[in-house]
């Protein structure tokens, strides 16, 4: 069974030593997945598995098959930016960019935990049924991505704004 | 990476089959591929069990039973562990980032091997725990991050999991199946001290599986929390952490569960603080001398023995918090 991903199935590599960051970039040509540490610690490489943050370059991509997939590139509608794209460009949320779509689908990923009321380390009431998007909680669920450019404060901005309005 | 190959189990039985007396079992990656990558791991086969049972429910004694392929964050944000175990949902939330949560499994979280840099570094370091008998560098190099407990002139690699002091507080046990059949064990008796075979972390016997974790009833664990004392603020191995469960009647503590991370070679159950708190008055000078029992035999390296005092103060400083805040 293929992974899919972004709505297309992707046939698994013969090789099981090829990680899904791997057959994103070199066997499927979708680039916009990026390679930063190789180790798990940057975050550049997030993309959502069945709608969970995860981390491609420690996955193997035989892993996930029959799971589906989602990259940058399964964001946007067409040309039409998806509306935390957009909000990206809105607030200089980069410099080099390198980061930036790890940043985005991890973005979506952790609204989608706060959603459910996943908490974090800096929730204080963890029978909370309900958490608010502080700037402490932004922080620390975005944590796991890294901009080496300091880009931070626009990022914030871009994925506040983006709650906010999803929220409205 | 070298080659290997790769299946899939459906469940407990079918990856023992597939793994036999060799295979290696592969949860969610998020440490093993890792290290397969550096070279630091070669297994020839792995079989992935990420798909094994992830149920979280109770125990008939009114406990909690965690299948082993339950990832990281289905923990955390389980009402039940959240209500009835705080401590264990703040260790697993203060580990790794929110990928790796969403990622590792708990079976995986305690087979966690150490970060020791040594220990990674395959081409450029001696290290008993990768290559039994080369030595470890790490007792004359730089060794800041290293353990103050537990330690050998084999190895003093901390043991690097946060989910885990939480478990070792909590008297959580372990479910094994193995070709042998199933067995039990207390979370405080699986991993093993580096005195002789540092290179043997626990006492899974070949082709043995984690099937899952069983917390037992404990209403003292309602009233605890986890402290992680860190370089950075997130997302970053403890420096010293701390799992707490505290019961204060009348002024004196009735009940207290304490645990170490960031300093031991294994999860590190602090009994001897434990049996110094019982029945003492709940006052920080009592919480602090009870710290210092627990890390009166700590062995000091040249870089971490900062160490000793930070956990004597973050020990105090939760325990007051517990005992402060309790109903």
């Amino acid at each position: 069974m293929p992974v899919t991903v972004n709505g297309n199935p992707i046939d698994l590599p013969a090789d099981p030593r090829v990680s899904l960051l791997d057959l994103l970039r070199e066997h499927a040509g979708l680039t916009g997945t990026k390679k930063g540490c190789n180790q798990g610690a940057c975050g550049a490489c997030t993309v959502l598995l069945d709608g969970d943050r995860v981390l491609s370059c420690l996955t193997l991509a035989v892993q996930v098959e029959g799971r589906a997939v989602t990259t940058i590139e399964g964001l946007a509608d067409g040309d039409t930016l998806h509306p935390l794209q957009a909000a990206f460009v809105e607030h200089d949320g980069f410099q080099c960019g390198y980061c930036t779509p790890g940043q985005i689908c991890s973005a979506i990923g952790m609204l989608g935990e706060l959603a459910r009321g996943v908490p974090s380390a800096v929730t204080d009431d963890l029978a909370a049924p309900a958490i608010a998007l502080t700037h402490d909680e932004l922080r620390e669920r975005m944590s796991g991505n890294l901009c080496r450019c300091g880009a931070h404060n626009g990022i914030v901005d871009a994925i506040n704004d983006y709650y906010l309005e999803a929220a409205e | 990476m070298t080659p290997f190959t790769f299946a899939r189990a459906e469940n407990a039985p079918q990856a023992l089959q597939l793994a036999g007396l060799h295979g290696r079992f592969l949860g969610g990656g998020t440490n093993l591929v890792d290290l397969m990558r550096e070279n630091v791991e070669q297994p020839a086969s792995l079989v992935d069990v990420s798909g094994l049972s992830r149920e979280i429910a109770e125990t008939p004694e009114g406990g909690l039973r965690i299948g082993a392929a339950a990832r990281n964050t289905a923990v955390a944000e389980h009402a039940l562990v959240r209500a009835r175990y705080p401590m264990l949902a703040r260790a697993i939330l203060a580990g790794a980032s929110a990928q790796i949560r969403n990622m590792a499994t708990v079976g995986g979280n305690l087979l966690q091997r150490t970060r020791c840099a040594y220990f990674y570094d395959v081409e450029g370091s001696r290290c008993n725990r990768r290559a039994p008998g080369s030595g470890c560098d790490a007792l004359e190099g730089f060794n800041r991050y290293h353990a103050v407990l537990g330690g050998s002139p084999q190895c003093v690699a901390t043991h690097p999991s946060d989910m885990c002091v939480a478990l070792a507080a909590l008297d959580a046990e372990l479910l094994i199946e193995g070709p042998l059949g199933a067995r039990r064990v207390a979370l405080t008796s699986f991993h093993c001290l580096p005195v002789e075979r540092p290179e043997v972390e626990n006492g899974l016997a070949a082709g043995e599986l984690i099937t899952a974790v069983e917390l037992p009833a404990l209403p003292l664990a309602a009233h605890s929390t986890y402290r992680k004392v860190r370089d950075r603020s997130s997302y970053a191995f403890a420096l010293v952490s701390v799992a707490a469960a505290l019961s204060v009647e009348e002024g004196r503590v009735a009940d207290v569960r304490l645990a170490l991370g960031g300093v031991g070679t294994v999860p590190w159950r602090a009994r001897k603080a434990e049996a110094a708190l019982i029945g003492s008055a709940a006052s920080a000078a009592n919480f602090r001398a009870a710290a210092e029992v627990e890390l009166e035999g700590a062995q000091v390296l040249r870089d971490n023995g900062f160490k000793i005092e930070l956990a004597a103060r973050t020990v105090t400083m939760v325990l007051e918090q517990l005992a402060g805040s309790e109903a």
